[in-house]
């Protein structure tokens, strides 16, 4: 455990993706098994006690610490589990044995129940002092938020045993942690994981930013990118699931999906709810909104079945009746993906359409009138490009939509977590109900936490407190005297807000301290946005 | 015994004394101010006669020149200071010529403790624990969650970490005043008697500090030591320097921090240091608390810092307290 909790300082103390990598390969290398799966398995977000939460902690404190000072404290340090472990009280008598490795931690936990959980979870507490504390919250609790994906674990898993990553992430998903199959594979002690008899995620392959490049449509084929989420569904032996895009399981929140391929095959595909927004004469889907709903759900009623029925815009094809296909060009796998449509149910899936266009300048067109239709952009892909994991150069490309401006008005702001903890870092921002000359009031319109630089962030946050007029528990109200400009992607009807709008993805773009507060938009213009 | 303490007001710009005409620490200048201690923000130059302890008024010459008339106070040595206020200056134990200042007046005792701390250091007298009714306490470090660990251990961590990196200097980042002192005379308390590099706004208060009488061993301007020479030393030099410019003449510099902040970790992590040293010139939660308890006063005033933690720990322990929220008190580095 003293290994792990320095590993998780040094991680949290070392910004650059180098540094990280060598950190977590230098401690896969050198930690035994199975002390060193289990800490792979918590940077992936692969290992949960169900039975001890953050409510857990919380609980363990409130009978140790008066609540308004627990809640001082963890507002000021921005972690559960870091103010957890600066505030337990250090045992009076000293500790004889050496702390319990995290292999044991592992065996301890895992035998909990929930009513023996505080007792369990204090009793190791009280084994290990402030930095193992942490360590062990972390842990626990399955929520390490270090800044650590689950790539970048499986990118240091390839360096430290100089394995190629996209084997790793292959073998990954049929591996249960502490991955001893992947670790012996990895030292050259045990043969490669067999993978293609189960129903395993397959890695998606990602587009680049198009940014600034002009590319040759000659080459490249134009696809919309449609504004769902990104699935993979495969079907092994007659078990069919559906993944998302960091590889977890959704199977249950779609049944209709899972339920609706009965050939052995691997798609990818976008995630849609039928509707009228998105793509009208291919058969539409709905927005963004619609599909929001039905995410995340454990049961999926039958009302809900109907008012919202998922189905699937397909984009390539990787696997099918066993044959891996992600080896040929794109063009052949879309043949062999156009040749299996027939004998695919129609209600749950269909093609994405190649844009038909000459030149990337007919394509911009296309693509800036492709907003209103709420499409997050346009995909172009090299017609020879393989099916590979993750993002290639010269393979893949997206376009995305220019984002919307609008000048708002800070209204609210609060203290943000993690690395802003002490900043006031989270801004609710507003737009006028009407002619603010005549009267009209601001109404919140948006939240938004990034975008700014930290240079941005110092200023804010001074303006907030100079500004403030109102505190209500950690939230400032300010004076509303500063304008942003914010950027978004769209903007969608919320009966949450009084103001009757929500922006999707709002972000500062700039801070105008050039403008004044009353010439900052009015509502109506946001409405006119609304897709 | 304690009465109403009328004739002390809590200003924005300091803590005035009604009856004598004069301020401590006033944020702007005025004729007549009393000074805790030499930081900037509790020392600010321009005063008509600033009354301080003569190590106090050393730093502030250095700094601002000699003022127009200056009045010396002598640890525990009471000062009649106009309108029937007499002033005592008492050790508080946060930077050299540092003070607590008990005022007496119409039978009431108010101690205004600037800042301050109990845990030992060897650049400057004690904190002296003084009965009184008014405690006007700092709360710079005023969280449960501040725990300053004995200053040993984080010098053991430096040291450790300069052996296990021979190629690399140590690049310490340290508040100029006192900050600095201290961690060198630890350093060579704990055997390290090697030259210390200094950075060269350090230069002029360490100096001073040694003409103080403070013995802190070899120090050498960093400016113009060839990179090769510096790998395995220590250079200690302003927080603001740690990742500037200025560090590139350094050989791969392992940057660490001293400072009571880096018992949290994303202060840790706002700094960009590798080595976070919980090393503070305040008092931590259980210092400020168990003084409070020491000093047993009637009521307690919080001037600056996380007065909210302080005041429900006031509430706690059923002891009277309310927070002045005074501006212009920095503690980002301290
Ligand atoms: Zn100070
Ligand atoms: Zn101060």
């Amino acid at each position: 455990m003293e290994r792990f909790a320095g590993l998780l300082d040094s991680l949290l103390l070392t910004p650059s993706r180098n540094g990280k990598l060598e950190l977590i390969a230098s401690y896969l290398r050198e930690t035994p098994d199975p002390d060193r799966g289990w800490a792979l398995a918590a940077l992936t977000g692969a290992i949960d006690f169900p039975v001890i939460k953050a409510s857990t902690v919380r609980g363990l404190m409130a009978d140790r610490v008066d609540p308004v000072l627990w809640s001082l404290s963890r507002d000021f340090v921005g972690d559960t589990a870091e103010t957890a472990s600066l505030l337990w009280p250090e045992p009076q008598a000293a500790r004889n044995e050496p702390p319990p490795t995290l292999g044991e931690v592992v065996t301890i936990l895992s035998r909990a129940t929930r009513a023996s959980a505080p007792i369990v979870l204090s009793s190791l507490l009280d084994q290990f002092d402030t930095a193992g504390r942490y360590a062990l919250i972390k842990f626990a609790t399955g929520a390490l938020r270090i800044g650590i994906s689950a790539r970048l674990a499986k990118v240091a898993f390839a360096q430290a045993f100089g394995v190629p990553v996209d084997d790793v992430e292959e073998y990954w998903h049929g591996q249960q942690p502490p991955y001893s199959d992947l670790f012996a594979w990895a030292i050259g002690t045990a043969p490669a994981p067999r993978t293609d008899q189960l129903p395993l995620f397959r890695p998606f392959m990602l587009a680049h930013p198009l940014e600034d490049l002009t590319i040759d449509l000659t080459d490249y084929v134009a696809e919309w990118k449609w504004d769902g989420i990104r699935v993979q569904i495969v079907n092994v032996g007659g078990d069919t699931r559906v993944y998302s895009r960091g590889g977890d399981e959704i199977s249950i929140s779609f049944p209709e999906i899972a339920g609706a391929l009965n050939i052995p095959a691997v798609l990818d595909g976008e995630l849609l709810v039928r509707g009228t927004v998105q793509g009208g004469e291919a058969g539409g889907a709905a927005s963004f909104n619609a599909l929001q709903q039905r995410l995340g759900r454990k049961a999926v009623s039958k009302a809900m079945l109907n008012e919202a029925p998922a189905f699937v815009r397909l984009y390539d094809l990787l696997i099918l009746d066993g044959e891996d296909l992600r080896e040929l060009p794109w063009s052949e796998r879309r043949r062999r993906l156009e040749g299996l449509m027939p004998q695919l149910d129609p209600e749950r899936f269909d093609l994405s359409q190649i844009i038909a266009v000459k030149d990337m300048d007919a394509l911009g067109e296309i693509r800036a009138v492709a907003r209103d239709s709420a499409i997050e952009g346009v995909m172009l892909k090299h017609r020879q490009s393989p099916y590979v994991a993750g993002r290639r150069a010269g393979l893949w490309y997206k376009w995305k939509r220019e984002p919307l401006l609008i000048d708002c008005v800070l209204m609210y702001a609060q203290r943000g977590s993690g690395k802003r903890s002490s900043f006031y870092s989270d801004f609710t921002f507003g737009c006028w109900n009407g002619d603010p000359d005549a009267g009209a009031e601001l109404l919140p319109v948006g939240k938004a936490y990034f975008g700014f630089t930290d240079e941005e962030l110092r200023f804010l946050d001074r303006h907030v407190r100079q500004h403030t007029v109102a505190k209500y528990g950690p939230v400032r109200e300010t004076d509303r005297s500063l304008v942003f400009e914010v950027a978004f992607d769209s903007v969608h009807i919320s009966k949450r807000h009084k103001s009757g709008v929500a922006m999707r993805f709002p972000r500062i773009h700039r801070i105008r301290q050039d403008k004044p507060a009353h010439e900052a938009e009015r509502l109506e213009t946001l409405r006119a946005l609304i897709t | 015994m304690a009465g109403c303490f009328t004739w002390i007001k809590a200003d924005p710009m300091g803590i005035r004394i009604v009856p004598a005409d004069a301020w401590i620490d006033p944020s702007r200048p005025v004729e007549r101010a009393l000074i805790t201690h030499g930081h900037a923000d509790h020392a600010r130059g321009g005063h008509g006669t600033p009354l301080a302890t003569a190590q106090t008024l050393a730093i502030m010459a250095v700094r601002y020149g000699v003022a127009r008339g200056t009045q010396v106070a002598e640890y525990h040595d009471p000062i009649a200071i106009g309108g029937g206020v007499t002033a005592t200056f008492l050790p508080a134990g946060h930077v050299l010529g540092s003070a607590q200042i008990l005022l007496e007046h119409a039978g009431e005792r108010v101690i205004i403790t600037g800042d301050y701390k109990r845990s030992p250091d060897p650049t400057c007298a004690p904190f002296a624990v003084t009965p009184c009714d008014l405690f006007i306490t700092e709360a710079t470090f005023g969280l449960p969650v501040f725990r300053h660990p004995p200053i040993r251990d984080e010098i053991t961590k430096l040291l450790a970490a300069r052996a296990a990196n021979q190629d690399r200097c140590v690049l310490v980042g340290a508040y100029a005043l006192g900050k600095a002192q201290r961690l060198i005379a630890e350093l060579r308390a704990a055997g390290w008697n090697e030259p210390i590099y200094l950075h060269g706004a350090m230069e002029t208060m360490c100096r001073l500090y040694e003409t103080l009488g403070i013995d802190l061993g070899d120090l050498r301007p960093v400016a113009g030591v060839p990179k090769a020479a510096l790998a395995g030393a220590i250079v200690i030099c302003p927080p603001s320097a740690l990742n500037d410019r200025w560090s590139r003449r350094l050989p791969d510099p392992l940057t660490a921090m001293a400072s009571g902040w880096m018992r949290v970790r994303q202060r840790v992590r706002q700094r960009g240091v590798e080595l976070p040293l919980v090393i503070s010139d305040h008092a931590d939660w259980e210092e400020l608390t168990s003084t409070i308890c020491e000093v047993n006063p009637a009521e307690i005033w919080v001037t600056h810092g996380r007065e909210e933690a302080l005041l429900r720990w006031c509430e706690l322990n059923q002891r009277k307290a309310r927070a002045l929220a005074l501006t212009g008190y920095e503690d980002e580095d301290e």
